[in-house]
């Protein structure tokens, strides 16, 4: 019996194939068209949803539909009021901030000082391991919610002084805290998030409740899709779509398939193997905007033969810049010539002057002068696509000074850190920087000041730490941009890293949707984007 | 029969920490800073080392250390806790969200082998150095030669973008259809084994002893081909398609991130491109599982096919 059955099942095969053959394929499925309905946006899985522990792109983008921000950014990347009423400040330390009245969290709660108040609490406070927290290390207070035990809950600096007003008290006067209050971190928390006082409700994050122009249409749907619609009690600028569907992709190459076929209506990331048919592909629905990325080449000065200043110009003179972004990233990047972005006011152009000007004779005759090292080696981290343009820059190296050049490639940027921690010997080694917040402060305190975060370099200048501590007590913005000018001006002298290539944002769209605009954070704008 | 399932099982037991242990080393192990690791690019503030610190029990350091942490994960993992990923979810939630998905697309891929791949099979055998022989010869070589990371894209933009036949990507709840090319490219390339396997096989068996018996008896030709010699060359295939199918289970990385199909191998792709440690231990952990299951499956199966193979 057992054994007629396997026959017929290894016959039946048969069968079925010529039942196949005969039936053609069908055509593709088309949906009907909805002015209101929602676009399709490409994004990754986001890591988080709870404003203070969001810090990567795809997660952001989310929360930007859902909640209003306390600034925003103009043409000229200055802030002005969103959800805030005023940002004000005499002194650079004590901010007040008021907020507009009418917002709802879209749960019908009003927005008040203390939803801030609370939210900023919490992402600080150590023990919730928020991955945003050192967003609030400038509130007064800020140390005492550190460590394993923490002193205290809350921030000494957060004030209330009515239902829409609060007072924030910095540690030490910083005149770009309102540029700050834009960023994804500072973003309000109705009081359903919380299960208990300090207690982030568990579900809160699969559904996410903000104050802004979408709200959530169902739950976050891992690896598949997060939807939001239009909130129609969000008092300000009402959004020109009905929704939005978030949806995940895991590689950018299908998502770009599913943009040429209006399967999908934004991708912001068009990846790099279809940049060069990107153009003929989409048409003018290719676009590029400014993103904040910049990308260097870091000395480790603290290593003798790079300690002189006129070494590490010889080498950034015998760099071609423009070759390297036409023919290794098509340009999709920009090359760069100063420290700080386009993206931030207070950009100038061409700060290091002749050090960024391609000139192979110079170039050689000063590194010999200087008495360069014969050998060099850069390092990076072979997980990010770099090796080609490390090998274009050795090739460069190599030719125009007549060095010896090797590309070493460490598996992962962490382990280049732990050996620069050591200070044991890796060359020259790459480095990028995203903005935080569009401040020149950003692009210089971290990487530069000799107690910086992220200075790997040894890099320390006395000069350059003062002018910065003065640029953070200025009284306005503009003369706080003049004191960054000024420091930025001795790194050009001193070139701690060499600037190469500034990111750019390169999306593109379907032909169903139009005013497209992707931000300085990578995100795209969803009160602008309209259906075509 | 009963006896040797029972020593097979057994011998799962130990393949299963044997394995868990090595995946469990390599991703936790060769790290230099595994908190700089978890954290990327960006700086780590102390406090936020405190709390990865403690979390993930990284206080204790050296051989001692990873042999707590590991047994720490095994002891979850007995009670069929899988952990939760560096994101703070349930691998076992991802993990039954995940499945089906690729439960369908393993099946669709591997009707594709068998309906195509054996059927052509027996039809390149019986009809030996004819046209139809050659010309699978060359499809097959032809597809074998292509890897899917080539593949897949093609199809994808012939069959999806250039010509719309069928949707370019699968997403969230996909369809039968949406699924049907990813399962075609996904089940061509052992489809091309299957076929060459069976073919020789046949080929083979069409020469036994038992098939000359037969036919002098006057048995039909189509019984012969189909019953006897069929039954008798499916050997190599089921075993063939057993590993196979333990393959399409854990997920096809490249097939399902090219058609973003949320499957294993898309939530697989994401834990080591994200190195989140745990994920890629947790959907291991069960692919071992998977693996180990199928092959018992297969050797089962062969006392079926041919009684003269008995287990001790």
């Amino acid at each position: 019996m057992r054994v007629r059955r396997l026959a017929a099942w290894a016959a039946l095969p048969l069968a079925v194939t010529l039942g196949l053959t005969a039936c053609g394929s069908g055509g593709g499925g088309g949906g009907a068209d909805d002015s209101d309905a929602a676009v399709r946006i490409e994004i990754a899985e986001p890591q988080h949803l709870v404003p203070t522990n969001t810090n990567e792109t795809s997660g952001s983008q989310v929360l930007s539909a859902l909640f209003s921000p306390l600034v925003d950014y103009d043409e000229a990347n200055k802030p002005h009021e969103v959800a805030a009423d005023s940002v004000t400040t005499s002194d650079n330390k004590v901010w007040t901030i008021k907020l507009k009245p009418g917002y709802t969290f879209h749960n019908g709660e009003k927005v008040t000082a203390d939803n801030y108040i609370d939210a900023w609490n919490y992402g600080a406070y150590a023990p919730n391991g928020q991955n945003s927290s050192y967003f609030f290390e400038k509130v007064a207070g800020y140390d005492d919610l550190q460590g394993e035990n923490p002193k205290a809950t809350t921030l000494s600096g957060l004030k209330k002084v009515d239902d829409l007003t609060f007072t924030v008290t910095l540690s030490e006067p910083y005149v770009d805290f309102k540029s700050m209050l834009g960023y994804t971190a500072f973003y309000p928390l109705p009081e359903a998030a919380f299960s208990a006082p300090g207690v982030l409700a568990e579900s809160y994050e699969q559904a996410p409740i903000g104050q802004g122009p979408f709200k959530m249409k169902g739950s976050w749907q891992h690896d598949a899709k997060v939807e939001v619609e239009r909130y129609d009690a969000f008092p300000g600028q009402q959004p020109k779509v009905g929704g939005v569907e978030f949806r995940i992709y895991q590689q950018p190459t299908a998502a770009y398939a599913d943009v040429l076929s209006d399967n999908l209506d934004v991708i912001k990331t068009i990846p790099t193997e279809n940049l060069s048919t990107a153009a003929t592909d989409l048409g003018d629905r290719f676009q590029q905007s400014p993103a904040s990325s910049l990308q260097v080449l870091a000395f480790p000065t603290f290593q003798e033969e790079f300690s002189k200043p006129e070494v590490r110009k010889a080498i950034s003179m015998a760099i071609d810049r423009d070759e390297i972004t036409k023919s290794i990233f098509k340009d999709s990047q920009q090359p760069a010539r100063s420290f700080v972005s386009p993206v931030v006011a207070g950009y100038r152009e061409n700060t290091i002057g002749t050090a960024g000007a391609f000139d192979p004779v110079k170039a050689k005759a000063e590194y010999e002068a200087a008495g360069g090292p014969k050998k060099i080696e850069l390092s990076y981290n072979g997980d990010g696509g770099h090796k080609d343009w490390i090998d274009a820059t050795c090739n460069q190296l190599k030719a125009n000074l007549g060095v010896e050049c090797v590309g070493t490639a460490e598996p992962k940027f962490a382990d280049l850190l732990t050996k620069l921690k050591q200070k044991q010997s890796v060359g020259l080694f790459r480095m990028g920087w995203v903005m935080d917040y569009p401040s020149m402060e950003n692009y210089l305190g971290p990487l530069y000041s000799t107690t910086g975060s992220s200075n790997y370099y040894g890099y320390s200048n006395p000069e350059f730490d003062k002018l910065l501590a003065e640029g953070a007590r200025a009284t306005t913005e503009d003369e706080a941009v003049k004191k960054y000018q000024a420091a930025e001006d001795l790194l050009a002298q001193d070139l701690p890293v060499i600037p190469l290539r500034y990111g750019q944002n390169n999306f593109g769209h379907s032909t169903k949707v139009k005013n497209v605009h992707v931000d300085l954070f990578d995100r795209v704008d969803l009160l602008k984007i309209e259906r075509a | 029969m009963l006896r040797f399932i029972l020593r097979r099982l057994l011998q799962m037991v130990l393949a299963f920490f044997g394995t868990t242990l090595i995946v469990y080393a390599l991703m936790f192990a060769g790290q230099g800073d595994p908190i700089q690791a978890l954290a990327g690019e960006r700086p780590v503030t102390a406090a936020q080392r405190a709390y990865l610190t403690e979390k993930y029990h990284l206080d204790a350091t050296g051989v001692g250390g990873f042999f707590y942490r590991y047994l720490d994960y095994l002891g979850g993992l007995v009670q069929g806790d899988l952990g939760e990923s560096l994101t703070g979810r349930q691998i076992s939630d991802i993990l039954a969200a995940a499945w089906p998905v690729t439960v369908k697309l393993a099946v669709i891929a591997m009707a594709v082998t068998v309906i195509f791949g054996v059927t052509a099979g027996v039809i390149a055998a019986i009809r030996r150095s004819g046209v139809f022989d050659h010309a699978t010869l060359v499809l097959t070589l032809l597809v074998l030669g292509i890897p899917t990371i080539v593949l897949a894209p093609l199809a994808q933009y012939f069959l999806g973008v250039r010509w719309p036949v069928f949707p370019p990507t699968a997403g969230a709840q996909p369809s039968f259809y949406a699924l049907l090319l990813p399962g075609i490219v996904l089940g061509s390339l052992s489809l091309a084994t299957a076929l060459r396997l069976t073919r020789t096989s046949v080929t083979e068996n069409l020469r036994a002893d038992y098939v000359r018996t037969a036919r002098s008896k006057g048995l039909r030709r189509r019984r012969i081909v189909g019953v006897h010699v069929l039954r008798n060359s499916l050997i190599p295939v089921v075993t063939f398609l057993g590993v196979e199918l333990g393959n399409l289970m854990g997920g096809a990385i490249i097939t399902e991130g090219v058609f973003n199909v949320p499957g294993v191998g898309f939530n697989l792709f994401r834990g080591i491109r994200t190195e989140d440690g745990p994920l890629v231990v947790g959907i291991v952990s069960v692919l071992v599982v998977v693996y180990l299951l199928s092959n018992l499956v297969v050797d089962v199966l062969y006392a079926v096919l041919d009684p003269r193979i008995r287990y001790e």
